[in-house]
């Protein structure tokens, strides 16, 4: 009867454990969230501060509403000024100290009449940006250039702010480790108690039986349990057939992996983030990757695509930064850029020294298998995400697909040919619809199974 | 019951004393095998740091270290452009006109570039008058990836700068004492003859001297005597309507080549008509081969015939010293000159002024239009007087000075060996070389120059046709082209580029036009070769001087050069050394090529070993003394008695590969650069070996493979009597074999979709062997060297079967077989047919991969390696193929190629896929294949592949034309037609539907998509 007991009861103990640990993994869990939602209220906080503090400047220079000049400088300016640093154009904050603001007004609405004028100051700032005529923009009244001028004369907003934002959020979150850490370790403290409680309780029971004259039943001697295995040919039988299918299979699985790079995910030279790029920004695929369209490569962009952006785009936003990922390591990363195409920042033209950079190519197909981008993005219309997965996600491209053949296999199908509005299938598809009596075709169906239409 | 019979194993065992037989008793090994010596010295063992036990070790740890290391893929890593050029996109082909000029061979040409590097040379479909795009200009791509280029300048083989060197050779120019020659190819260039012009401006004592390595001298010479104007008339052979020629390769390289084309056009029989053509000549040539009529002459012969047909045609002459048979020839062939009016022509390449100036004459009195002397061909300049008076100022110490461009006289000079030395008197000596060469190794300054592919130019075909080269690469060394040197110079700092541009300036619309064309219409801002008619050549007398029987003893030699290697100048380049010579079908050698009667009386021999390869007898030529020894001989059907053949090019020993130093020089019986000598020639011991690709040589009347018949049988007589459907029996009743009751497989529906199909017109094809290079560069077929091809192993895609007749013509040897009854007369007559005529007739035949509906490979593939695409072609997939083999033996067709070993990256088959520079050709579209699968031709399923893809990104239906192979693309005679037969209208169509159209063994009943033209002969008499 004590058996039956002590077994129940062990059992219960187990269960008790795991119940305990999934409670408290899954409080864990949500602790972290809320910590992430703190770090993220610091965010809001910080931002809110800022905006106050931009209400307050605003204040005291009376130009105009900064909101109003963000959205106007962003739409019309930001092309080629930055408010705090030289770019295309000079940095335009303490302008209004610098000029007057009649000549601003007039500058702004049609900087070459000021410059034909003879103007000396604008001929000397269009001389100075090496006579890079400014658009005219009449459209704006005197008031929206003061709203843009408030925007600009806004202080810099300190950098130390985002980062105490940044720090207070993670001094939170490890507060946060630290109090699961505490649980769990109360938590491993009360097993171990409840451990040495039982094994006291069944020693004590022991020795009560023992003072109690209770003779404990010895267990008979049995056969080891390997011994009349061995003897059971059978059972060795349908063992040994067992062991062989297991490895079999798993050395079925190992060979059939080889070679296969599902999830490669090497570092790059540059850290690329599609996330950032395609994700946030919502960049074309093709924009980078033009040769998609066209070609049997989808084509790395050469470094020159980069710079038709990144030559105004020099640092990220603050809020492009992640808790992996800093602002700093991303303005690295853009200046990596910058030393491999040759750019100078500063003086902002290119000093000729190029290094081409040397990415490591992620997806592979052996040199047997032809495969045609233009093919499937032009002519099939496919999204580059049905291949390479969420690469407007990945911070660090992976392989998503296996690219094995029966994965191109599959697809091939179970998709139907894009047929509409293209000349070249009006004759086919009215055939081979009549032959197989269907309306859309899949690839298959189109010969897409052939050999010879990737090996050759 | 023991025998006692005593068994021995060497005649040695029955001497009983034999110590010999003693030892081998006893020992295994006759000697002693040096174990002592290598383990019983204890030292060495001891001092030794590697003990027996350490090297298992090592083995071990390494075997276990590179399985480790296999399990892990390698990183690839992917450099895009920092800035990448507009116009280039990865996986885009992009192509330029520009234009080949090596002194040899002028094409305007089409290059196909892709990431930025030539890879393919095609037609310039722009060009109306085509120079010809042969094997040489298809190959001409791969020379510019030759490792053993001169890679940058030198001086006294120390390399140099530029600067250093321009600045040492300005100041040896400067202070020449003495004749300066300037010894160059002809350029034809309007832009370089003015430059040279004022070169000669800046150093006065400048001569130019033009040096054509095979030269047309007497033809030129007739030409400036008669019209004052140093070039070569113009043919339009697409015009005639009966072509004599005498001695005349005009299908090959003769006059600058590339006449074939309009050849083709008129061979092809359109309205019941086709053109006649009558062939005189020693040598079995190309043009030979193609003629409806051939006759054996010597170059003796071929001057009276020349003047005799003079005679008929124009001077009124009615007889001459001819022997009845050959002047009974002549006669005929002037009645149907006379027959055909304006499309009559009389072409010779006899190397005799008189003989060059009879043909103008006879054309004239003809009244020919084929014959253009209005607008003359300016490819060819050479001089042979004025080069070998300059080898003789240069020995008499009058030169202090020699540039040389584009030639090398120390190994294509007859007396290379004297110009050598006279070489080294003169104070300065400068090639402009893109090899160095045996020229090259001689002089003291050598100016590496770029491959034509890495420079600009300007080239005169005729007096109105232009061609501009560019570059479609940047030089891969350090070079400088000749002219670019020129410039800096003659102190002007334009580049020759600018200085091209300048010159047309004023005289072409359009230059982008002009570049992007690569061809155009203009007159020339410069003239070349211009001089007064001088009329040197007296024609009155110049009949009768070629009718006088020339005394000469011994063989009557003609150098020729043969359609792959021509003047040598690309002897480095393995694809034109494997591929095969279209008559005598041996790749890697030049031979002596002799009628069978002349062979058996100077006792040398040809035979065919065991192993399959051809053997033959070598033998010595002499000419005056100049000895070249140990020449293989070649018996060749066709070759006039009493003459020998011998092809130049081969036989370069500087700046090439140890592999492709094969041949014998010829050049130096090239005396006075005369093609026609008469030499003594004597068998030396020994045996060549060969590497044929084609043993038998004759068809044996087998009309299913080749189906022959003349032009009065094919317009007057009902198609099946000459191309009649082969029948099989099913019930005894007799089928043809296309009807669907007597096909034992059931076929596919084959109307959907595109369906592939290749015609071949064999009255078009002229077996030039364009495509065989074509196939080559498109398809990265290897190159397996001359040991493997011996062995069978060529791995050619496509092959040019040439047949031999052996009766007069292969309707007789048709007849014949059918007329075999009985053991007796199948034993003597099938020998007999086996032996190729005297004077054969010769019949070129393309083949590739028949691409079978019923394709028997495919059914024993046991790995369905080999399959059929809807689209009508039988498809080989490398990456399945487990090397069977069993496709190829029951090919019936013999089309399958097999790797046996990995070519590239390959030591052992070191050529150009074995080095970096060489890879550079590969098309990046077709897979370079591995050890141990099978391949063959794949119908270029990537370009037909590409056509699609093009038309469904532009939402457009294909167009007829658009669809095309290596072959199809390269062949400029039409012979080829590649299309959709699904495609109604397309030409492929009515091919299919003509009466010549036939398969290649039809009775077999594969039912191929490449279909056949029955060849038509035209055998009128007039």
């Amino acid at each position: 009867m004590k058996k039956v007991k002590y077994r129940h009861s062990t059992s219960r103990l187990l269960l008790l454990s795991v119940a305990f640990f999934i409670s408290f993994s899954v409080l864990g869990i949500a602790q972290e969230e809320a910590s992430q939602d703190a770090a993220a209220e610091g965010q809001e906080q910080t931002d809110e501060s800022s905006g106050e503090s931009s209400g307050d400047s605003a204040a005291t220079s009376d130009l105009g509403d900064p909101a109003n000049g963000k959205s106007l400088f962003n739409s019309l300016c930001a092309a080629c000024h930055k408010p705090y640093s030289a770019s295309i154009g000079p940095a335009l904050h303490g302008v209004t100290e610098k000029r007057d603001m009649d000549w601003l007004y007039s500058w702004i609405k049609n900087s070459q009449e000021l410059i034909a004028s003879g103007d000396n100051e604008a001929v000397a700032i269009y001389e100075e940006y090496n006579q890079t005529a400014m658009p005219a923009f009449p459209q704006l009244s005197n008031t929206d250039i003061d709203d843009i001028l408030a925007y600009v004369e806004q202080p810099k907003p300190e950098p130390q702010a985002t980062q105490t934002g940044g720090e207070s959020a993670g001094g939170e979150s490890s507060g946060g480790g630290v109090s699961v850490n505490v649980i769990l370790g109360i938590l491993l403290f009360v097993l171990v108690m409840l451990l040495a409680v039982l094994f006291l309780v069944n020693k004590t029971l022991r020795n009560f039986a023992t003072a109690s004259g209770v003779v404990i039943p010895e267990k008979p001697k049995r056969k080891p349990i390997w011994k009349s295995f061995v003897e059971n040919q059978f059972l060795v039988l349908v063992s040994a057939v067992f062991g062989l299918l297991v490895i079999g299979w798993f050395a079925y699985g190992f060979f059939m992996q080889i070679g296969i790079d599902q999830g490669y995910q090497p570092i790059q030279p540059i850290h690329y983030s599609h996330r950032i790029h395609a994700g946030d920004n919502e960049i074309d695929c093709k924009y980078c990757h033009s040769s998609a369209r066209t070609s049997k490569h989808s084509g790395i962009p050469s470094l020159n695509v980069c710079m038709n952006c990144h030559k105004t785009i020099s640092e990220v936003a603050p809020e492009t930064a992640t808790e992996d990922y800093s602002k700093e390591f991303y303005d690295g990363e853009i200046a990596k850029l910058y030393d491999a195409v040759g750019w100078n920042p500063a003086e902002q033209d290119y000093t000729g020294e190029e290094k081409p950079v040397k990415w490591v190519r992620i997806h592979n197909l052996p040199d047997f298998a032809y495969f045609n981008h233009s093919q499937h993005v032009t002519v099939g219309g496919i999204q580059c995400q049905k291949c390479h997965g969420p690469i407007q996600e990945m911070e660090v491209v992976y392989q998503d697909a296996p690219l094995t053949m029966g994965w191109c296999i599959n697809c091939h199908r179970e998709t139907n040919v894009r047929m509409e509005g293209n000349e070249y299938y009006e004759k086919i598809h009215e055939e081979l619809s009549k032959k197989y009596g269907v309306e859309e075709l899949t690839v298959a169906q189109m010969g897409g199974l052939e050999c010879a239409k990737c090996h050759y | 019951m023991s025998s006692n019979k005593k068994y021995w194993k060497s005649v040695e065992e029955l001497n009983e004393n034999s110590s010999v037989v003693e030892t081998l008793q006893q020992k295994e090994f006759a000697e002693e095998i040096p174990v002592d010596e290598f383990l019983g010295d204890k030292n060495s063992l001891e001092s030794s740091k590697t003990s027996r036990r350490d090297f298992l070790k090592y083995v071990g740890f390494s075997t276990a270290a590179a399985s480790l290391a296999a399990c892990e893929g390698p990183v690839i890593k992917s450099i895009p452009y920092v800035v990448q050029p507009e116009r280039i996109v990865p996986g885009v082909a992009n192509y330029y006109a520009s234009t080949i000029a090596d002194g040899f061979d002028f094409a305007s040409v089409l290059v196909k570039t892709r990431e930025g590097r030539p890879i393919k040379i095609e037609n310039n479909e722009l060009s109306k008058s085509k120079g010809g795009v042969n094997s040489r200009v298809h190959a001409s791509v791969l020379s510019m990836y030759d490792a053993n280029r001169v890679k940058r300048p030198m001086i006294e083989g120390r390399n140099v700068s530029w600067e250093e060197f321009d600045r040492e050779v300005g100041s040896a120019l400067d202070n020449v004492s003495g004749d300066m020659i300037l010894l160059t190819q002809t350029f034809a260039s309007p832009s370089t003859t003015k430059l040279i012009n004022e070169f000669s401006e800046k150093y006065p004592n400048v001569r130019h001297v033009v040096y054509d390595t095979v030269s047309e001298n007497d033809a030129l010479n007739a030409f400036q005597s008669k019209f004052g104007r140093r070039a070569l008339p113009n043919y339009d052979f697409s015009k005639a309507e009966t072509i004599v020629s005498v001695g005349a390769d005009f299908l090959g390289d003769w006059q600058g080549g590339g006449y074939d084309a309009g050849y083709a056009k008129g061979r092809v029989p359109k309205n019941g008509k086709m053109s006649r053509h009558v062939q005189f000549e020693s040598n079995m040539s190309l043009t030979g081969a193609n003629a409806d009529k051939r006759y054996p002459v010597t170059p003796s012969q071929q001057k009276a015939v020349l003047a005799a047909l003079y005679g008929y045609v124009a001077g009124g002459s009615s007889t001459s010293d001819l022997p009845a048979k050959i002047d009974d020839a002549v006669v005929k062939a002037a009645r149907q000159l006379r027959k055909a009016g304006s499309g009559a022509v009389v072409v010779s390449g006899i190397p005799d002024a008189n003989a060059q100036a009879l043909v103008l004459e006879i054309n004239e009195a003809l009244g020919s239009a084929v014959m253009d002397t209005d607008n003359p061909r300016m490819i060819r300049q050479g001089n042979a007087e004025e080069v070998m008076q300059a080898v003789e100022d240069m020995k008499s110490g009058s030169v202090g000075a020699v540039l040389m461009a584009g030639v090398n006289p120390a190994y294509s000079l007859p007396n290379g060996k004297e110009f050598a030395e006279a070489l080294a008197k003169v104070e300065v000596s400068l090639a402009f070389s893109m090899k160095p060469d045996e020229t090259a190794q001689l002089c003291k300054f050598v100016a590496a120059t770029p491959h034509y592919l890495e420079s600009w130019g300007d080239i005169q075909y005729t007096a109105s046709d232009f061609s501009l080269m560019q570059p479609t690469i940047r030089p891969l060394f350090d070079t400088r082209q000749f002219q670019d040197c020129l410039l800096k110079w003659t102190g002007n700092d334009k580049s020759y580029h600018e200085y091209i541009k300048e010159t047309w300036s004023g005289s072409i619309p359009s230059w982008n036009t002009a570049l992007h064309d690569g061809v155009f219409k203009a007159t020339s801002p410069v003239e070349i070769g211009a001089s007064e008619a001088s009329g040197s050549i007296n024609v009155a007398t110049a009949a009768s001087e070629l009718a006088r029987p020339s005394e000469n003893n011994g063989m009557e030699l003609t150098l020729y050069t043969k359609p792959s290697m021509g003047d040598g100048q690309q002897a480095n380049n393995p694809w034109l050394q494997e591929m095969p010579d279209p008559l005598t079908r041996a790749s890697w050698d030049n031979y002596l090529t002799i009628s069978k009667a002349d062979a058996e009386s100077m006792g040398l021999e040809n035979e065919n070993v065991s192993n399959g390869g051809l053997n033959g007898s070598y033998a010595n030529v002499t000419l005056d003394g100049a000895v070249v020894k140990n020449v293989p001989v070649l018996i060749q059907p066709g070759q006039a008695k009493g003459t020998v053949g011998l092809a130049l090019g081969y036989g370069k020993k500087e700046g090439i590969q140890e592999e492709m130093q094969v041949g014998v020089n010829a050049y130096p019986l090239y005396k006075n650069l005369n093609a026609v000598q008469s030499v003594t020639i004597e068998k030396a011991p020994g045996v060549h070996e060969f590497a044929c690709v084609q043993l038998h040589n004759t068809l044996m009347g087998r009309g299913d493979i080749i189906k022959e018949t003349t032009l009065e049988v094919f317009n007057t007589k009902d198609v099946h009597v000459w191309n009649s459907v082969p029948e099989v029996s099913l019930d005894h009743i007799e089928k043809p074999v296309t009807s669907p009751e007597v096909d034992m497989w059931d076929g596919f529906d084959r109307s959907v979709g595109h369906h592939f199909n290749l015609s071949i017109d064999l009255n078009a094809c002229t077996g030039c062997g364009a495509c065989v290079i074509a196939c080559h560069a498109e398809n990265n077929v290897p190159v397996v060297g001359k040991t493997e091809v011996r062995r069978s192993r060529d791995m050619h895609w496509l092959r040019i079967d040439r047949y031999y007749s052996s009766e007069d013509n292969f309707i007789d040897d048709l007849e014949k077989k059918e007329t075999i009854s009985g053991l007796g007369s199948s034993l003597s007559e099938f020998g007999e047919l086996e032996e190729p005529a005297d004077n054969p007739m010769v019949v070129f035949q393309p083949v590739m991969c028949q691409h079978c509906n019923h394709a028997p490979c495919e059914t024993v593939c046991p790995v369905a390696a080999t399959s059929h695409g809807r689209q009508g072609q039988n498809q080989m997939i490398y990456n399945r193929c487990v090397g069977t083999r069993y496709c190829a033996n029951n090919c019936p067709y013999k089309v399958r190629r097999f790797n046996w070993f990995n070519y590239t990256e390959n030591e052992e088959f070191d050529y150009h896929m074995n080095n970096d520079l060489g890879r550079m050709v590969i098309n990046p579209d077709v897979t370079v294949r591995s050890r141990g699968v099978m391949e063959k031709c794949s119908m270029c399923i990537q370009k037909t592949q590409k056509t699609i893809l093009d038309a469904k990104r532009e939402g457009r239906v294909i167009e007829d034309g658009e669809f095309q192979t290596a072959c199809s693309a390269a062949c400029d005679k039409g012979a080829m037609t590649f299309g959709d037969i699904n495609n109604e209208g397309a030409v492929i169509r009515d091919k299919k539907e003509d009466d010549r159209m036939y398969h290649l063994l039809e009775y077999v009943g594969t039912k191929p998509n490449v279909m056949y033209q029955t060849k038509i002969r035209n055998t009128t008499e007039a």
